[in-house]
């Protein structure tokens, strides 16, 4: 957050939003997660780099509710969410993207953006099949929330009715950000949101991700390796090595720390 | 591509006609439907009565299978579990047929979230196996428990009546599948504008990443059997006052292959392609025959290798669609009304 207006604060900004204590994860004999501490504020932008297999996705995937971590605990909004089922974490306020990206193929750009907002509507399953009233206007309101907040915002007017496959890795990583705001997080989860992406795709992305944090007070937290991108975006890094946590700070401490650069020697993607 | 159409607003586009063109369409359609029992004759509107129940079991087996992507070959068994529930309530009870129907497809829906039970821990092959048990054992059930089924002499009904009219003929029994072909339909359709609809499709497509958007992966497939049943049901409800009779051999294994092959060759996850899928595979072999009837008054002897062509045409005509347009005879129409859309520029 260099330069520019100062953001108005989020409510709370400041205090802790996402706390994660001594977490580790093993899947057979890998251990995947070897006692890691994380501490998110909320308002930041925070960065989890490391080696190739060193655990960054399966720490958010634990954070998502996707893999249940052996020990340790997930604090969330000052709540513990460790074994709260991965199904009941968006309503929490909870939203993430994929590294390998899993829109729904049979359905449109709209309509994968809508499921995004599933956890927050209410229509039954007799509501749906009459389409009544309350049906009718929970979907007109979903429609235009998804347009004016997310389709304008991230520019993807032309692409509503067509459908995902159809799109260019670019855009479906765009379109895979959409779904995650139409989950209306609080803390947002992004798994290489750059990564395989041109220039002008990644001055984007960067740009709306910077945007999500100021703009609307979202927490983020993101896997990296595209150095300069970090540098530019994230408050506080933490690095990740063979599941333990080798440094924490902010991207010109993480830079010269020796642990890091050692970590990385002999690794082909420096991040 | 509606070129030139410009919707108003987002609520327009939201809507299930969204071009006055569709519109147009439905509005014929329906005006069709309600001349068509008044000049068609008594073998049409026996045809057309087969149809629209059908029509009905098979809108059923698309949301399970085709939106929601549980097979299922056990269909047929939920119609016969909706038809033998009609039918006693409507013999022992004593139940109006606007109670003994609706009946049938609450008792098919519960028989169906029992069916659906497995689904949470199995899939694709293990799934059409686990459904291929419930329709054994419902024909099973059907056939041997006498003393409530009838056995195989099964259960005579009577006629449906409503403030002293009798639906007791084709002709009439027409008004009622149809009229309640029409609601389901619009029902179904109306599944697939709202969150439900959407988690089904979710669950097809990558259920994983349905979860982690929220959606509970087996209160949906449950949800997903026990409507798809409930119209099963429905179907099996309307067969009671068509047929007049129940029994066991009505719901074969081959109907459920049937169900089937309609959500194919229509288009699997559309309700439009359900429709056409229930008018084709319905109809097509009744043509045939027909053409084999003709062939053999010309020559007696034609009846021993035309009437196996039936069948084998019948399946090549499947197997066509399997391979030429996986996307079914809904993806047909759209080509044809696209095509039509453009004229005379068309891409
Ligand atoms: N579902 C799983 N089953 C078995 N092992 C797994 C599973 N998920 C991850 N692992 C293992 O856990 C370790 C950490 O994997 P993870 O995917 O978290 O790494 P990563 O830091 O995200 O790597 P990358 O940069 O390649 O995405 C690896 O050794 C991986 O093989
Ligand atoms: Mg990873």
């Amino acid at each position: 957050m260099e330069g520019g207006t100062e953001p108005a604060p989020a409510p709370g900004a400041g205090d802790v939003i996402l706390s994660i204590e001594r977490l580790s994860l093993a899947f057979g004999g890998v251990q995947a997660l070897a006692g890691v501490d994380l501490t998110v504020r909320r308002g930041s932008i925070a960065a989890i780099i490391g080696p190739n297999g060193a655990g960054k996705t399966s720490l958010l995937n634990c954070i998502a509710g996707f893999y249940r971590p052996q020990h340790g605990r997930i604090v969330f909004e000052g709540r513990d969410v460790t074994r709260v089922p991965a199904a009941r974490r968006p309503a929490l306020g909870l939203a993430r993207t994929f590294q390998n990206i899993a829109l729904f193929e049979g359905m449109t750009v709209l309509d994968n953006i809508k499921l995004g907002a599933h956890a927050h509507l209410e229509t039954g399953v007799f509501g749906a099949l009459a389409y009544g009233a309350g049906a009718r206007a929970e979907e007109e309101a979903l429609r235009d929330e998804v347009e004016r907040e997310i389709i304008d915002f991230l520019e993807i007017e032309h692409l509503r009715n067509r459908s995902v496959g159809s799109l260019s890795y670019g855009l479906q990583k765009r379109v895979e950000l959409a779904r995650a705001l139409a989950m209306r997080p609080r803390l947002l989860l992004l798994d290489e949101p750059i990564a395989g992406m041109n220039e002008e795709e990644t001055e984007d992305m960067a740009r709306f991700i910077l945007d999500i944090q100021e703009e609307r007070g979202v927490t983020v937290v993101l896997i990296e390796h595209d150095m300069g991108v970090v540098m530019d975006l994230c408050d506080r890094v933490t690095v990740l090595s063979f599941g333990e946590r080798i440094a924490d700070g902010t991207p010109a401490e993480v830079q010269a720390d020796p642990d890091v650069v050692t970590a990385y020697l002999g690794t082909a993607r420096v991040g | 591509m509606l070129i030139g159409n410009f919707k108003e607003t987002y609520a327009d586009d939201e809507a299930l006609f969204r071009t006055p063109a569709s519109r147009a369409g439905l509005a014929v359609l329906l005006a069709a439907a309600l001349v068509f029992p008044f000049v068609a004759s008594d073998y049409l509107l026996y045809l057309a009565d087969l149809v629209g129940i059908f029509a009905i079991a098979a809108l059923g087996l698309n949301i399970l299978t085709g939106y929601t992507g549980q097979i299922s070959l056990g269909h047929a068994a939920f119609v016969g579990v909706g038809a033998y529930a009609t039918a006693i309530a409507a013999t022992r009870l004593g139940l109006p047929f606007w109670l003994s129907v609706p009946a049938g497809g609450l008792v098919a829906c519960l028989a169906g979230a029992v069916v659906g039970l497995p689904s949470l821990r199995i899939k694709g092959l293990y799934l059409a196996i686990a459904t291929l048990a419930a329709q054994v054992i419902f024909e099973w059930v059907f056939t041997n428990w006498t003393g409530v089924t009838g056995g195989i002499r099964g259960l005579n009904v009577e006629p449906a009546g409503l403030f002293g009219f009798a639906f007791d003929s084709d002709r009439r029994v027409y008004f009622l599948v149809f009229g309640l072909l029409a609601l389901l339909a619009y029902g179904a359709a109306n599944l697939f504008r709202t969150r439900v609809g959407r988690a089904f499709i979710a669950v097809r497509d990558r259920d994983i990443s349905a979860e982690l958007m929220g959606i509970d992966l087996f209160r949906t497939k449950i949800m997903a059997f026990m409507i798809s049943s409930f119209y099963a049901g429905i179907a099996g409800g309307l067969w009671v006052y068509f047929a007049r009779v129940v029994t066991p051999e009505s719901f074969p294994l081959s109907l459920s292959i049937q169900f089937l092959a309609m959500i194919i060759v229509g288009g699997l996850g559309t309700i439009k392609g359900t429709l056409f899928g229930a008018v084709f595979v319905t109809l097509v072999p009744e043509g045939l025959r027909a053409v084999t009837q003709a062939a053999t008054r010309l020559s007696p002897d034609a009846m021993s290798w035309l009437a196996p062509m039936k069948e084998i045409v019948f399946g090549a005509m499947i197997v066509g669609f399997l391979v030429f347009e996986p996307h079914g005879l809904a993806e047909i129409w759209s080509r044809v009304r696209r095509f039509f859309w453009l004229w005379p520029f068309p891409k």
